[in-house]
């Protein structure tokens, strides 16, 4: 293929360097026909596919082709593989998931985006929490209940934190006093008698259960366990006492608001979600 | 060194007047390749051409191993969509792509070690590159006749004989172009079924495509670009001459006893008599005489055609000879043990070695991975205790169902939540699944608390597998 003379036969241009002649053999055969070939692949190129920019945007092409088809049809083709999962697991029922562990992982793969998007902000990303601004959701202790139905009834309908200010009612120093009965129940001790009159006196019990170990249907939490809402140390249980949970009108009160998601996400994503709180470690 | 000169007898009877006359013949069609003429070398019988036969032959073991079966399955089968390497009885799964990187260094080692100590021999005997092109060039000879037969076809006139000619010997080609690509398509699928497949035209794509690929790839590469990829396109050639040094053994020229080379009556010649046999055979086109070179592919061929001449001409063979520049030299090679290069290559050949039969060897049937939560690095529970995640990842390698059971040993008591007494490891796959440790954080010694896992396969009999990993508790 090759149209080269030899430099001691091919006449030059006149032009030389250091004894390098510049010679005036043609381009090689094979760097033309590539050339035009490319030239030729620019025209069947305008043609089949959007190139030349118009007022309106480019010109379509006879293919028709655009980036933004080219994603969708990759979407669809990834939802049709996918597709045959996520009815299954539109059809099962939450436990029935948590005993497939194939299913379970899949919808925890399912549910990442989810849990991401709407979860994530308050509970972390693996569901650590925040100490004592958002609960961890991989312990076990649950405010208003840790089976799969109150978990799902959680996220559906969202939970707002009760507890009133005891600031005014109940003297500072039986705050004080208060304060330091639930730490020690909570370190395994039992409390003297009139540690449990005064808890009862002020009204403790009410919600969090003669023997202090809480009702979840008030989301009132167990105060005899190591776990703290809104930290263990004196300081911040004389805060929760004395200023309360979400109490109105109450400057220094906590504040402990779930949102709820009915209406905002499927219930069968709802259910999903569920399901990955429950199997995050501490479902009951 | 001049004693060889008063050797030569130039004084030739007739009948040797005669061989050396057909010798000088052909003289004026051989010449160094420039790279604008399609080489037609000579070819030639000799210890060197037996030699490349039957190294080439080791190649019918590529187009035959796709067809034997072990153990009712395909022994050589390199499974893609299911991750897996069968070989004989042995399956390599991804998790073991270590045994592969070290067997691809056990081979880069030896070719080195060859190369330092013998040149090119891969190129020149075992290289697809140089034993298809010997191939095709043999087909060419036997359809076309010899080079002198084949140029004159080629710049004669386009008539029946030579279409016909043409037609063979192309359609020759692409028939082992197309057995080279169903072969190496047979590596990767049931070979069987492939011919099956390709016949009824119900082949999957990528089949197809690396059947094209291999057809068009072997017809240009060993039917038309032949010496060139050697000389521009293959990288191997190019690093060769980092690995030679001075006790490289290589087909060389003895100057010192060719020159002056001169026609066989002159009475100052050397030992060449300059008939260029050495070029007419060689398949890179170059001349021997000129020295190492990078168009050598160290195939021994013009060490055969030298031979063959001096034979003739009563001289002693081994003008052109297997020799290190020192010996051309004159001076003593090292033993081949202290040379630095031979004792690394060796060492690191041998590491390799042991290594890959190690890992043959202890290759296990399952592979298991437990992997502790980053984040949260534990979580307190209600009761006090500090409860750990971990993700457990079991593949079960081997082709039936296992059953296991995993236990926990650290320095006190751990109890182990979230997984069954008994678990089930199914057939060649892997599901992960979380597992929890729950400890008292005052038994614990140690933020970080070493601890193992040990898993026990209800198996005949059982095996065991252990895995270290912690279990963390806050700092106190």
């Amino acid at each position: 293929m090759s149209n080269q003379r030899r430099p001691e036969e091919a006449p030059d241009t006149g032009h030389e360097w250091d004894g390098i002649r510049e010679l005036t053999n043609e381009p090689p055969k094979w760097w033309t026909i590539c050339f035009y070939a490319s030239l030729l692949w620019c025209v069947v190129y305008f043609i089949l596919y959007p190139s030349i920019p118009l007022i309106n945007g480019p010109n379509e092409g006879l293919l028709g082709w655009t980036s933004i088809k080219e994603y969708k049809a990759e979407v669809a083709k990834y939802d049709e593989q996918r597709a045959p999962y996520v009815s299954k697991l539109e059809g099962m029922s939450a436990e029935a998931i948590l005993k497939d562990q194939e299913m379970l992982n899949f919808a925890n793969s399912y549910t990442n985006a989810i849990y991401g998007d709407y979860c994530a902000a308050c509970h972390g990303t693996s569901g650590q929490g925040a100490e004592g601004r958002f609960p961890t959701l991989l312990d076990d202790e649950w405010l208003h209940g840790g089976s799969i139905a109150a978990i799902q009834e959680s996220v559906t309908y969202g939970r707002e934190g009760q507890m009133p200010a005891f600031a005014g009612q109940v003297s500072d120093a039986d705050i004080g006093k208060l304060a330091d009965f639930v730490i020690a129940l909570s370190q395994g001790n039992q409390g003297s008698d009139t540690d449990w009159a005064l808890y009862e006196e002020s009204g403790c019990g009410m919600c969090h259960a003669d023997n202090a170990k809480g009702w979840t249907d008030a989301g009132a939490p167990n105060l005899t366990d190591a776990i703290w809402r809104f930290g263990s140390s004196k300081d911040e249980v004389v805060r929760t006492i004395a200023h309360g949970v979400n109490a109105e009108g109450v400057a220094e009160t906590r504040n402990a608001v779930m949102p709820a998601f009915e209406g905002r996400l499927s219930e069968n994503d709802i259910k999903l979600l569920a399901v990955r709180v429950w199997s995050m470690g501490g479902g009951q | 060194m001049n004693n060889e000169h008063q050797n030569i007898n130039t004084q030739l009877s007739s009948q040797e007047e005669a061989k050396v006359k057909e010798i000088y013949e052909d003289l004026a069609h051989w010449h160094v390749n420039t790279g604008d003429q399609t080489i037609h070398a000579k070819r030639m019988g000799g210890r060197f051409r037996q030699l490349k036969w039957f190294t080439a032959s080791l190649w019918l073991s590529y187009f035959l191993a796709p067809y034997l079966r072990w153990d009712g399955q395909q022994a050589i089968l390199f499974d893609i969509p299911d991750r897996q390497f069968h070989l004989f009885g042995l399956t390599v799964h991804p998790q073991d792509v270590w045994l592969l990187s070290l067997i691809l260094i056990l081979m880069a080692m030896v070719l080195f070690g060859v190369t330092a100590v013998a040149g090119r021999v891969f190129c020149g005997y075992f290289c697809f590159q140089t034993v298809w092109t010997d191939i095709f060039t043999w087909i060419e000879e036997k359809i076309e006749g010899n080079p002198t037969q084949r140029r004159k076809l080629d710049q004669g006139p386009l008539n029946g004989d030579k279409i016909k000619k043409k037609l063979i010997k192309h359609s020759l080609w692409t028939l082992i172009g197309v057995l080279t690509g169903v072969t190496f398509a047979a590596y990767f699928t049931d070979a069987y079924q492939l011919w099956i497949d390709y016949f009824t035209l119900n082949a999957h794509m990528s089949a197809w495509i690396v059947l094209g690929l291999f057809t068009l790839g072997t017809y240009f590469l060993a039917g038309w670009l032949r010496e060139q990829t050697c000389l521009w396109l293959c990288p191997y050639a190019r690093i060769q001459g980092v690995m030679y040094d001075r006790t490289t053994i290589l087909p060389a020229y003895d100057a010192v006893r060719g020159e002056p080379r001169g026609k066989v009556k002159d009475p100052n010649r050397g030992s060449c008599i300059d008939c260029r046999l050495c070029v007419a055979v060689c398949p890179t086109g170059i001349d021997i005489r000129q020295g190492q070179q990078e168009g050598c592919i160290t195939c021994g061929l013009c060490i055969d055609a030298c031979d063959s001449i001096m034979e003739q001409v009563n001289q002693p063979k081994g003008l052109v000879r297997y020799a290190s520049l020192n010996e051309l030299e004159g001076r003593t090679d090292k033993p081949l043990l202290k040379r630095p290069r031979v004792i690394v290559y060796t060492s690191i050949i041998l590491a390799s070695f042991i290594g890959v039969i190690y890992g043959l060897s202890t290759m296990s049937a399952i592979d298991w991975h437990v992997l502790h939560q980053r984040q949260p690095l534990y979580t307190m529970m209600s009761d006090g205790t500090v409860q750990n995640k971990y993700t457990f990842k079991i593949l079960n390698k081997t082709e039936s169902e296992m059953r296991a059971h995993v236990e926990i040993k650290g320095p006190s008591d751990i109890a182990i939540i979230g997984i069954e007494d008994t678990i089930v490891l199914r057939a060649d796959k892997m599901v992960p699944f979380d597992v929890y440790l729950r400890a008292d954080p005052k038994q614990l010694p140690q933020e970080h608390t070493g601890i193992t896992f040990i898993l026990t396969t209800q198996t005949e009999p059982p095996m065991t597998f252990t895995y270290g990993s912690v279990i963390v508790r806050p700092a106190r």
